[in-house]
């Protein structure tokens, strides 16, 4: 029973991660329908950035993580600005294999310049976070990625509901053409929102970074796990991406513990298969119309 | 009709057959001709062990990519997962030949029938799905195949490898990179052949309706599920067959190479070479090979500079990023690949001196 709820509790936090990850892929979905298979070196960067400026800049931690926040901003106003914006209305294949050679050229560009060693951040999290519910445990890096990603959910939520720019890319998203003709700048809206999907990714990594040590191949993989989650959750829901997650989660901690640790990594792309079967468009998804 | 002589200044065609044929004039039927025998007989004369392998690798990926751009190219559906069908035709035709003791002209074509099967049964979700979420349940494949080609170790004997004998034909043992050119050459010219021809058949019509669209192909009275599950199949047994042929050539197998890596790989020279334009593919997996080839070179001779190796610089990387730079950039300046560039290079000898 002690075994079970531990395990509960750690695919609940795992899960959690991966809901986190997956909220700046879903926001670029939400705007822009773009596959981006460029996420998990997002999150890389950002984590990176910040190792560089904590032990290398010796920045207070607080500044350094507003700078990294920053800093994303612009690269995913870069990106959309130089790569996704020539290929509005081209094939799905071109925008797909465009974030794939992104990934790859952000991939070499990370390890070019911090190598591939696991590097660790030096200890800020204060102790109070720490948490002890009868025998199970949780790490204080949990409860504050907890507490971060409750914090992102709830300003979000906000910005969707009350910003007019929020209101305007929830438009975009809806109908392209519409939200034109009724006068919405719908080229600004893809840069913000890339903007901002960027800066959600690296607060991510950042966070991930904290928990697993910052190591390339590792953000890079979780990129990759963000499609099931997603899946799970719908493409374009970001409450839904937690909740794919937290499934996601337990089924990995559950498979590794009870059936075989082998099995782990590749659970949920098998689920995945056979929820796609079921329900073409995910749990949550939209059901798009086709007309010839 | 046709005549020995360059291509007309215009559009003539007054029929179908005229409109489907490959070679619009003798004279480009006989300078293939002409360069294939070039090949066959001077590249084994000519180049070094080197050079042979290099080719060699170039016509083994050129299969494999042909058969992707059946799929991507001719039938609109993205597949994320040629790698590893690649290297389950790879272990196919190794256990074939070490389990049965088959000889290897039998191995390899049912190498690929066997993947051609896995790669109709992954093609399965094809039905229902469309586009990105395709895209996302072929991504889903190449994991649980790279997941079972590790763990089945019964079969696969896991991250030990498979050994394969050597291949033999009428007593005669194939081995080294020379007898392996005229086996790979002849396979990737057969396979393209085929390629190229059934493209102006009933089949390959069907495909391009699909990818153009698939709701309209369907009214039209195309049955469309069957026609996908044939293009999965079609361009399995593609990458099966190139990858039991690699499998041969490579003499030993493991899992590691056939992961997703592999397949972007493919994907990439589908799309430098040309999506749609079965040449293109061969002009794409020459690229990507070649690319990789000088890019491993010049990181090898990278490292031994004594600049960068007193920095401490792991130059490595730096293939990752120029492949990634390559496929970008290709995607943004000419994304109908190297075959338009052909073109645009053939037509502008062919209206010289008045080209644009």
């Amino acid at each position: 029973m002690e075994f079970f709820l531990q395990l509960l509790v750690n695919g609940v936090c795992v899960g959690l991660l991966y809901g986190i990850s997956a909220m700046g892929f879903v926001m670029i979905f939400k705007a822009s329908s773009v596959l981006n298979f460029a996420h998990g070196e997002l999150l890389a960067l950002g984590a990176f950035f910040f190792l560089s400026l904590v032990t290398w800049g010796k920045i207070p931690t607080a500044a350094a993580f507003l700078l990294t926040l920053l800093g994303c901003f612009l690269l995913g106003f870069i990106i959309e600005k130089f790569f996704l914006r020539p290929l509005i209305g081209e094939k799905l294949i071109f925008v797909i294999m465009l974030t794939v050679g992104l990934s790859a050229m952000f991939k070499g560009m990370i390890l070019l310049i911090w190598g591939g060693n696991l590097q660790t951040y030096p200890e800020f999290l204060p102790q109070w976070l720490e948490m002890k519910i009868g025998s199970i445990y949780i790490a204080p890096v949990y409860s504050s990625a907890l507490m971060i990603s409750i914090v992102f959910l709830v300003l979000f939520g906000l910005f969707f509901k009350k910003s007019s720019q929020g209101i305007y890319m929830r438009s975009v998203a809806d109908n392209q053409k519409a939200a034109l003709s009724l006068g919405v700048h719908v080229r600004r809206v893809f840069a913000l929102s890339w903007a901002i999907a960027a800066m959600v990714a690296c607060m991510s990594g950042i966070v991930l970074g904290i928990i697993n040590g910052v190591n390339v191949h590792d953000l890079s993989a979780i990129g990759l796990k963000v499609f099931p989650v997603v899946i799970l959750g719908g493409l374009d829901s970001i409450g839904g991406a937690i909740i794919g997650g937290i499934i996601i989660g337990l089924l990995e901690t559950f498979t590794g513990g009870y059936l075989s640790p082998s099995l782990r990594d590749v659970v949920p792309y098998i689920v995945l298969v056979f929820i796609l079967m079921v329900k073409p468009y995910g749990l949550f998804g939209l059901v798009e119309i086709e007309r010839v | 009709m046709k005549k020995f002589s360059f291509h007309p200044c215009g559009n003539f065609r007054e029929s179908y057959l005229q409109e489907l044929t490959i070679f619009e004039t003798w004279f480009g039927r006989v300078s293939l001709l002409v360069f294939l025998v070039v090949l066959m007989v001077g590249a084994p004369l000519f180049l070094s062990n080197y050079l042979l392998y290099i080719l060699n690798n170039i016509g083994i990926m050129a299969i494999a990519a042909v058969g992707l751009n059946i799929l991507i190219g001719y039938t609109g559906q993205i597949s994320l997962g040629h790698g590893a069908f690649f290297g389950v035709g790879a272990y196919a035709g190794a256990i074939l030949a070490t389990r049965l003791g088959l000889p290897f002209y039998i191995c390899i074509p049912s190498a690929g029938l066997i993947t051609a099967l896995i790669g109709m049964i992954f093609g399965i979700p094809s039905g229902r799905l469309k586009g990105l979420y395709l895209t996302i349940a072929t991504l889903a494949g190449q994991f649980i195949i790279e997941y079972v080609l590790i763990q089945w170790e019964s079969l696969t004997k896991g991250t030990m490898g498979i050994a394969l004998p050597e291949p033999k034909l009428l007593e005669m043992t194939i081995s080294g990179d020379r007898a392996f050119f005229f086996v790979i050459f002849f396979c990737l010219i057969a396979m393209t052949w085929f390629a190229v021809n059934m493209m102006r058949s009933k089949y390959g019509r069907a495909f391009i309706a699909i990818r153009d669209n698939d709701r309209a192909a369907e009214g039209m009275g195309i049955p469309i599920f069957k026609y996908k599950l044939l293009s999965f199949g079609i361009s399995s047994f593609y990458a099966g067959f190139a990858g039991s042929i690699w499998a041969y050539y490579m003499v030993s197998i493991t899992t590691e190479p056939f992961n997703l890596g592999l397949s972007v790989e493919f994907i990439a020279m589908v799309i430098i070479g040309g999506m749609g334009n079965i040449p293109g593919s061969i002009f794409g997996a020459t690229f990507i090979t070649v690319l990789n080839e000088i890019l491993r070179y010049t990181t090898s001779l990278l490292m031994n500079v004594s600049f960068v190796t007193s920095l401490g610089l792991n130059m490595a990387p730096l293939r990752e990023f120029v492949f990634g730079l390559a496929i970008v950039l290709f995607i943004l300046i000419e994304p109908k690949g190297l075959a338009e560039l052909w073109r645009i290079v053939r037509s502008s000898f062919r209206l010289w001196p008045f080209s644009y």
